[in-house]
């Protein structure tokens, strides 16, 4: 925070002339409504200042109108490209159409925008939820030979998310006729809904001895899961598997006390891959795939401990 | 005994607490094993005790907004204030405080300071409640954040997480939070005048205050209480997950707590109120949830059986409502 203050103060001092010869890039992200979401922002933030960029930072707090104002401004500053993580995917043509005007490129990162005409931005950086849910189901699949009695616990209804995921999920455990979900619920992925909700199916599946696994949405919800799993008496990642996506910082801990059994990898380091792309665009090159995929690693028991380690280390 | 012939307190409470049954009915058909209560290691262990436990922050809120609707006003800011009061004590958790007086304390402080806000706004300033708690209610969510530096801060203190795991005489501990704050608070406002003020003010602020009523400081003592209620509902969630998460802590519970005194019968234009009702609000709502989990049907439907159960409740109560039913049947026996 510091820094950035003493950044602005001698960007000021020194004068526009020397300012328009350092890349300015414009990020309008959506809010900080979850620790992933925040991790993302700091990640965007600390590639830009290891790359020089200067970037113009903007918190829409949930809403698609402060989206929309801050790009606008961002183009009144006619900056040298712009970063959208936008809120919902309809309503984004007029704004992308007066940023092309202008000719700044636009990366969209994170969620979909939906527009019939793709030139609007160079590409879309972006996890693929379809092929983390399978990921997930595959690595159950594979640790209990297809043999799975499972309960799910999806994330907020209707998001993009939890459809995605769950699309994936159940394509795979399709193919094995002996693995099934037995309850199915909401938990709206937060850690306090996980809990309770979990706490209730438990009860409603007899004490959950019969349960083989439990499949979360997120790591936030199984989170909250492995403590109502640990209050009813049963050891999760032993008794209950436990299987979720999102590899956020709290999870390995979970990991590395063997109460989670994998986490699929949904890294919110965009920052990264979108620099590249606007540096390769101002370069020249015009050719980029229209949805570039953030591919996850898988985590499990074996291999959490160096991902840990190396994280701490940061 | 004849309906007529009840004293109209007890009518008036057979309708919420005949709501509360007939979804605890429900329960027999659906889901036989809701009724089940073992003995784990000396710990009730059951549905019913679930309902109780999940539905103490949403109680505890409902008793603080009790009071506040009593006055004709109205609380939107508790679901923040959960939040802010739950990231005071995961902060001070964090930053090595290890007493569990002090962290709980500054959990409570955060809540006074939050309703001493409202109550002043509303009381002194005569800014309409719904707007003079809608600026906490939103702020608030961001002062919690701001606290948690956007993070969800994680912790670990058995003392202060006994607020949400912890088991006294074989019961949740918030279920005997709950019990000691209704009594408390039940003491205070029918063993003193205190209540009489408070519906008082509500039924007609003006007139209370020319004979001889400070009814400002009713006003602020009432959003107070509801700060501290709302304090303790959030350190409650926060304990039970060991963590502070500011985005979703306490998130519309305003609105449940609202809800649970409407079910309660209380009126939200102020004046004669019932604490043991709006707690009975607060079960139906959690009886509610719970019964949709335990049914099995798909998460989509589950708002809208919700809101179908409620409106039906809600009807029940209304003396409008059952005089046209009862007029549909005299009409059809004639």
């Amino acid at each position: 925070m510091n820094k950035t203050l003493m950044g602005l103060a001698l960007a000021s001092l020194l004068g526009a002339s020397q300012l328009a010869s350092a890349l300015t890039v414009g990020f309008s992200q959506v809010g900080s409504e979850s620790g992933w979401r925040t991790t993302f922002s700091e990640s965007v933030k600390a590639e830009a200042e290891k790359r020089g960029i200067d970037l113009k930072f903007s918190d829409a707090q949930q809403k698609q109108e402060n989206q929309i104002k801050a790009i606008r401004s961002f183009i009144a500053q006619s900056v040298d490209a712009i970063v959208v993580a936008p809120v919902v995917e309809t309503g984004w043509r007029p704004v992308l159409m007066e940023a092309r005007r202008a000719r700044i490129p636009v990366v969209i990162v994170d969620r979909n925008v939906a527009v019939t005409d793709d030139r609007l931005y160079i590409t879309r950086i972006a996890p693929d939820f379809v092929d983390e849910g399978r990921k997930a189901a595959q690595w159950l699949m594979e640790a209990t030979d297809g043999r799975c009695d499972i309960v799910e616990l999806q994330g907020t209804v209707g998001s993009s998310a939890a459809i995605g995921r769950m699309e994936g999920f159940n394509e795979v455990i399709g193919k094995h006729p002996e693995a099934s979900i037995v309850r199915s619920q909401t938990a709206e992925f937060t850690r306090a809904k996980g809990k309770e909700v979990m706490e209730s199916i438990l009860k409603a599946e007899g004490g959950g001895k019969a349960l083989c696994a439990l499949w979360a949405h997120n790591d936030e919800m199984a989170l909250g899961a492995i403590q109502a799993i640990k209050e009813a008496g049963l050891k999760p990642g032993e008794d209950i598997l436990v299987v979720s996506v999102d590899a956020v910082d709290d999870i390995f801990t979970a990991l590395l006390d063997g109460e989670v059994n994998a986490s699929v990898e949904m890294s919110p380091h965009l920052g990264g891959p979108a620099f590249d792309v606007i540096e390769a665009y101002l370069g020249g090159k015009r050719d980029f795939e229209k949805w570039m995929v953030m591919d996850g690693r898988v985590f499990t028991q074996e291999n959490a401990k160096a991902e840990y380690e190396k994280r701490q280390a940061n | 005994m004849n309906y007529q012939n009840l004293s109209p307190q007890l009518r008036r409470s057979i309708w919420p607490v005949a709501g509360l049954l007939v979804l605890l009915l429900t329960n027999v058909l659906i889901a036989p094993e809701f009724f089940s209560i073992e003995i784990k290691d000396g710990r009730l262990y059951g549905s019913l005790i679930d309902v109780l436990n999940r539905a103490a922050p949403v109680a505890l809120l409902a008793i603080g907004m009790t009071l506040v609707i009593a006055t004709g006003g109205v609380d939107l800011s508790v679901g923040s204030v959960m939040a802010i009061a739950g990231a005071v004590s995961a902060g001070l958790i964090v930053s090595g405080v290890d007493s569990v007086f002090l962290v709980i304390g500054g959990g409570l402080l955060a809540g006074l300071a939050a309703g001493f806000v409202n109550g002043f706004l509303v009381g002194y300033f005569g800014i309409q409640p719904i707007v003079a708690t809608l600026i906490l209610m939103v702020a608030g969510r961001g002062v919690a954040q701001l606290i948690n530096s956007g993070q969800i801060v994680t912790f670990h203190h058995e003392g202060f997480e006994f607020l949400g795991v912890g088991y006294l005489f074989g019961l949740p501990f918030p279920i005997i939070l709950v019990i000691i704050t209704f009594v408390l608070v039940q003491l205070l406002m029918r063993r003193t005048a205190l209540g009489l003020f408070v519906e008082g003010v509500g039924a007609n602020a003006s007139a209370s205050h020319y004979i001889g009523i400070n009814d400002k400081l009713i006003k602020l003592m009432v959003y107070c209480l509801s700060g501290l209620c709302a304090a303790l509902a959030g350190m409650i969630a926060a304990a039970d997950i060991g963590g502070s998460d500011a985005n979703n802590a306490g998130l519309w519970l305003e609105l449940d707590a609202i809800l649970a005194v409407v079910i309660g019968g209380a009126s939200l234009m102020g004046g004669r109120f019932s604490l043991f009702l709006s707690i009975i609000g607060a079960l139906i709502i959690q009886a509610l949830t719970i019964t949709i989990i335990l049914s099995g049907v798909p998460p989509k439907f589950n708002l809208l059986i919700k809101a179908a159960a409620i409106i039906v409740i809600l009807l029940l109560q209304s003396p409008e409502f059952r005089r046209q039913l009862g007029r549909i049947k005299q009409w059809r026996r004639a």
